[in-house]
């Protein structure tokens, strides 16, 4: 069995920062592994350990500087990894779902895999559609927000919860071939042992270009556009208290005992 | 064509608040577009359903007799029908955990691009989107260039509409194919249930990424015990095993509307926000000046919470 999993770099403002034109100024972005994505991965391998014969290959649509990322995948399990790229992505100013779907699809028609994990959105801008409109685009069924998988691979069915909201769980079985989205919390993410991160600068780590895909500059054309960035106005008129820590806490304090929730 | 065509959402025999939010912004657009609303709902006890959602600014309902609950196959399939013979310049759907797992195929299904979790929406010369980025730390425009449009929109974003109106009721005749049904709902399940209610609490304090470690909650409970407070956290503090799961504030946790909610080392992500809201007084430690629980608190701190909370117990006592 084959699991392809989609990995993201994400970038996370810091506490302070500058707009520049339509993003955040690069200096004040950090980038990481996607949260939701290190989940996704965790479930992949943790599949691959409990089966036999189970191969893990991430995709990622990213920069060079993606590969710090991908490699945090290899240490963690991952077997192999791909990276998409190609001048022509730097101009695109925005990938909308359908777009990196596309993409996305040219990688699973070269890899054939019977499960695709991805998160269940990335961190940094939300959208949260690109598993679904993956599974449209490759004709696998799918399932999204998934918090717990039985997999049975034999029957070729996954067994599944999907977290909707207000604590209340449903459960699908979903057929393979099937991409699912997985939210946090599914599994306790491993942390890359030395010996997983040696290994991993040895893994593949194979970069495909728009071409080896079969892809043209033309199939980037999104209908999405940002067209401005800025910081919402504070609707908020909180009173912030000044000072010290000592300072602080003292006026909360007897803002809590104002307020009548603690006594005194 | 310029009409507005909106989805609806129900639940175990409810309709979910979405719904009347919906007719909201899809009544907005529908008058921006010179166009009309229509409404589909899909499933379950369709007349009911109907007849609750007859309100101000809705033309006319379109009602698919087929199953009782979501499945996102009869979903996608329906929705597409529907805007097929409805031919609408925007599709609206729910950016609910539902809609994220169907608003994505109903879209690639129909060829036209999705802008998800819409905060705003307006159309001049195009369609124009608002929505969030990085954690809710900024907003963008998004424009649409292309005649027909799908938008997922934020729940709890939009006033429901609630004056009544006097639609045209119609049954829609969706042609599911059965064999592309590859999924099957078996079940709900309730979690985080338990010995604690957070949601009866009148003073919660709660807990967040800021703590960094499992190490460090005991500080937080020596504050909850001096204070005689109810513990609860945001999800990241759950996904840890840290604390148990009826300890979630939030979209997929509890809803609370204490006297005093205390976020500690809290951000304010929209789902995280969802929970609390509607707390009485919302009071924010957080070392970020821009977090954006910063926007919703009554009172805050911007402090380090390791400096503050010590501080605050040694000042109860
Ligand atoms: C489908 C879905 C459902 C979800 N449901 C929920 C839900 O029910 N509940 C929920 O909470 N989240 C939910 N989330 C997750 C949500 O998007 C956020 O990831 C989460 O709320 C972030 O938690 P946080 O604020 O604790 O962490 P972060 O966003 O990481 O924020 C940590 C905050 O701590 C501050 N901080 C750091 N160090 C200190 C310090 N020393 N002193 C003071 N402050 C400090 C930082 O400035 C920051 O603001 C859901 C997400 C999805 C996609």
């Amino acid at each position: 069995m084959k699991i392809l999993v989609t990995v993201k770099e994400v970038a996370e403002a810091e506490d302070d920062f500058d707009i520049d034109g339509l993003d955040i100024d690069e200096r004040y972005l950090e980038f990481d592994l996607n949260e939701w994505d290190e989940y996704a991965i965790e479930e992949a391998v943790q599949i691959k350990e409990d089966g036999d014969d189970v191969e893990v290959v991430s995709v990622t649509i990213g920069p060079e500087r993606a590969e710090e990322t991908i490699r945090m995948g290899l240490a963690k399990g991952v077997d192999r990894a791909i990276r998409v790229w190609d001048d022509a992505f730097a101009d695109v100013g925005m990938l909308d779902p359908k777009t990196k779907a596309d993409v996305l699809s040219a990688v699973v028609e070269d890899e054939q895999p019977d499960l695709v994990l991805t998160g269940v959105q990335a961190g940094d801008d939300s959208f949260g559609a690109t598993g679904v409109t993956l599974a449209e685009t490759i004709d696998f069924e799918w399932g999204a927000v998934v918090n717990a998988l039985d997999l049975d691979a034999g029957a070729g069915v996954a067994s599944v919860h999907r977290e909707l909201e207000g604590g209340i769980e449903e459960l699908t079985d979903i057929e393979l071939p099937a991409v699912l989205t997985i939210q946090t919390g599914i599994n306790e993410p491993r942390y890359a042992s030395l010996r997983g991160i040696r290994q991993a600068q040895s893994k593949p780590l194979d970069l495909h270009e728009l071409d080896d895909l079969g892809l043209e500059e033309s199939d980037l054309e999104s209908p999405l556009s940002r067209t401005a960035m800025y910081e919402p106005e504070s609707e908020g008129d909180a009173t912030v208290f000044e000072g010290s820590a000592e300072e602080t806490a003292t006026e909360l304090a007897s803002l809590l005992r104002d307020v009548g929730v603690v006594e005194g | 064509m310029s009409d507005v065509l909106a989805i609806t959402e129900h639940r175990q025999g409810e309709l979910r608040d979405v719904s009347s939010e919906l007719v909201t912004v899809g009544s907005e657009l529908a008058a921006q577009q010179g166009g009309e609303l229509h409404l589909g709902i899909i499933g379950g006890d369709v007349d009911a359903f109907a007849e609750e959602l007859s309100l101000e600014g809705v033309e006319t309902i379109h009602t698919v007799d087929h199953g009782d609950e979501f499945n996102h196959d009869v979903y996608t399939q329906a929705t597409a029908q529907l805007f097929g013979d409805i031919d609408p310049t925007t599709l609206l759907l729910p950016n609910s955990v539902n809609g994220l797992d169907y608003a994505p195929a109903v879209a690639s299904e129909l060829d036209i691009p999705l802008v998800t979790d819409a905060i705003a929406i307006s159309r001049d010369d195009g369609l124009e989107v608002t929505r969030e980025m990085y954690g809710s730390k900024v907003e963008t425009t998004v424009a649409v260039d292309a005649e027909v449009a799908a938008v997922s929109v934020r729940p709890a974003e939009w006033e429901p509409t609630e004056a009544a109106g006097d639609p045209a009721i119609e049954s829609f005749d969706a042609d599911i194919d059965e064999d592309a049904v590859k999924s099957t709902v078996t079940g709900f399940e309730e979690v985080a249930g338990g010995d604690v209610d957070i949601s009866e609490a009148n003073f919660l304090i709660s807990i967040g990424r800021g703590i960094e470690e499992e190490d460090n909650l005991p500080l937080i409970e020596d504050l909850v015990e001096a204070t005689d407070a109810t513990l609860s956290s945001s999800r990241p503090i759950v996904d840890n095993g840290w604390l148990p799961k009826n300890r979630q504030v939030g979209q997929s946790g509890k809803v609370v509307t204490p006297d005093v909610y205390l976020a500690i080392g809290i951000s304010g992500a929209v789902q995280h926000v969802a929970g609390m809201k509607g707390s009485d007084t919302i009071v924010a430690i957080n070392t970020d000046p821009n977090a954006p629980i910063m926007d919703l608190a009554d009172y805050a701190i911007v402090d380090d919470l390791f400096d503050v909370v010590p501080a605050l117990i040694e000042a109860l006592e």
